[in-house]
């Protein structure tokens, strides 16, 4: 399902009292924030856990220890970080970065890493030995007896950036610092996700509103993984 | 921070050349007038460096208040600006402290806050230039109906608050260091009560928070008229001590500010930009539009910008003086 089809399909379900355009956008920039940064998350995370699920090197057990403490990182915290890092005075300031989707996409990427890493580490380690030692024996090299490994690992790994996602599109904390909350005068967002949308209401006092874009966020996220995991029975019937 | 994004497909309707958006200062109630110039300009200037020129595309970050925000106000005549100047207003409600802070970071071109204090030491800092008094309204002091501590009826702010804490009735502060908690602090400075205990709570939150949270629970705040106007139809707190608005005491006055950030300070902050919003919003045509926003029909602000009198003390730091300036 395209981000397109689901930011026309919501709005639709919920009548809400917003301006029109006002939800489908803040659905669309969550959508687009989130999905970027668990992409570009994936894409960095899977390496890794396999590099770390397949050799020894020293300080593994630190690596590891460092991976999940990031899991339970406070997203206030990353956004704090993200923000002196973009802001004007910071090492990425001439690029103007700051009250952006890329900071948001950025602050995300931090938040969502450890437990793509995290999870698919331990799907990967939780192989069957015996489907390593017959991937070798029947002569495979490294990257087939690796390629075997990730298949047999594939619902754990899709688990992991279920994981990824759930805590990107769900935090509030980073991408309103980062963000800004920002929607153009028109009542079109501009950096305004979902959660913090639902910041805004429940500060205004407005909690059957806020109440609303939650359960717009929580069908969202329902339907999404119900995509991943039909994906993933999909691989197991066509083996 | 100059945003220098040319949206030129989208805007090209509404470019404008320099010269016009010099007309634009002078002329902020003849839009109808300014848009046929911007169209005309548009037709005989096409070039890159015309582009480069005017002030069209690019965005402008403005922090500012939840107060401001909330209420609604922003996005209702921001539009205006965005169609006359064919910009974007990118407006982040922070509360007084921290939009000051990212404006302190050069990460705002210009600031919109309530708190003459705060503003001053931005200004005296060198942070910020062209301070212009933009607009009041007043803080109240609201409670419960049943009103346990029996403040209605007192005139004195500070009398009020003594015998809140003296009742020990439940007191909930912003404590975020907006400009409502700065106001809040120096009325308890003022009546010489260090508050504390169970009875004061800081929730470090909004003030539409602040104002659910005093009715859950039944306590007293203090809150701007504008944000307790826009949220009365949520909850029973009540206005027990009236504003200046409603002949309360001047010491409730909420006045808030305008001020550019100092390309001096921060090279990439869009000075001209931000400029041509603080002109936009000090004009008679959108200082009408502020008085002409109601929330369930209230005035919220009250404008103060146009004046015949000159008003020198809204560009110093207050009680400023060219005499005491050696000091």
């Amino acid at each position: 399902m395209s981000p397109d089809a689901v930011v026309h399909l919501l709005p639709a379900l919920v009548e809400l009292p917003f301006r029109e355009g006002y939800v489908r956008s803040i659905i669309y920039v969550s959508l687009y924030v989130s999905g970027t940064a668990v992409v570009l998350s994936t894409l960095f995370s899977i390496p890794v856990a396999i590099v770390m699920g397949f050799a020894d090197f020293p300080g593994k057990q630190l690596v590891k220890s460092i991976i999940n403490t990031g899991m339970g990182f406070p997203s206030v915290v990353v956004g704090l970080l993200v923000l002196f890092v973009v802001s004007n005075q910071g090492p990425l300031g001439p690029l103007d970065l700051i009250f952006t989707t890329e900071a948001m996409i950025m602050s995300q990427f931090v938040l969502a890493t450890p437990p793509i890493t995290a999870i698919s580490l331990a799907a990967i380690t939780g192989v069957n030995e015996n489907v390593r030692d017959a991937a070798r024996a029947l002569g495979g090299t490294r990257l087939d007896v690796a390629l075997v490994v990730i298949k047999e690992a594939r619902y754990g790994i899709a688990t992991a950036v279920l994981a990824g996602f759930g805590r990107a599109i769900s935090e509030v904390g980073s991408v309103l610092i980062v963000g800004g909350n920002i929607t153009s005068a028109s009542g079109i967002s501009k950096t305004r996700t979902l959660t913090t949308a639902i910041q805004l209401e429940a500060r205004q006092g407005q909690y059957n509103t806020a109440m609303l874009l939650g359960a717009v966020l929580l069908v969202l996220v329902l339907s999404i993984n119900a995509v991943v995991v039909r994906f993933g029975d999909e691989g197991s019937m066509n083996r | 921070m100059s945003k220098q994004r040319i949206q030129s497909s989208e805007r090209n309707a509404s470019k404008l050349s320099g010269g016009t958006t010099r007309r634009a200062f002078l002329g902020g109630t003849a839009t109808t007038a300014i848009a046929a110039l911007a169209g005309c300009s548009a037709i005989s200037g096409g070039g890159e460096n015309e582009e480069q020129a005017g002030v069209s595309g690019e965005t402008l970050t403005l922090t500012t208040t939840t107060s401001t925000y909330d209420t609604g106000l922003l996005d209702e005549i921001h539009s205006d600006f965005e169609e006359m100047y064919g910009v974007t207003v990118d407006a982040v409600a922070q509360g007084t402290g921290a939009a000051l802070e990212s404006a302190r970071n050069g990460d705002a071109d210009v600031v919109m806050v309530h708190a003459r204090g705060l503003e001053d030491e931005f200004m005296s800092n060198g942070y910020g230039v062209n301070r212009r008094d933009l607009m009041f309204n007043d803080f109240v002091i609201v409670g419960p109906e049943d009103d346990p501590a029996g403040i209605q009826g007192l005139d004195s702010a500070t009398e009020a608050l003594t015998t809140i804490a003296e009742a020990e009735a439940p007191f909930i502060s912003r404590g975020d260091n907006s400009g409502t908690h700065t106001k809040e602090l120096n009325l308890w400075e003022a009546a010489g009560t260090e508050p504390g205990g169970d009875w004061y709570q800081e929730i470090g939150a909004g003030m539409g928070e602040a104002l659910n949270n005093a009715n859950q629970q039944g306590a007293y705040t203090l809150s701007d008229r504008g944000t307790y106007i826009s949220q009365r139809s949520e909850i029973d707190l009540t206005i027990l001590v009236q504003g200046p608005i409603e002949g309360g005491p001047e010491i409730l006055s909420n006045p808030y500010g305008i001020m550019a950030v100092n390309p001096g300070v921060h090279e990439n902050a869009n000075y001209d930009l931000a400029m041509a919003y603080i002109g936009w919003i000090t004009s008679p045509g959108a200082q009408d539009a502020i008085s002409n926003y109601q929330m369930n029909g209230e005035q919220l602000f009250f404008p103060e910008a146009v004046s015949e009198n000159p008003n020198f003390q809204q560009y110093v730091p207050e009680g400023w003086s060219s005499d005491s300036s050696d000091e």
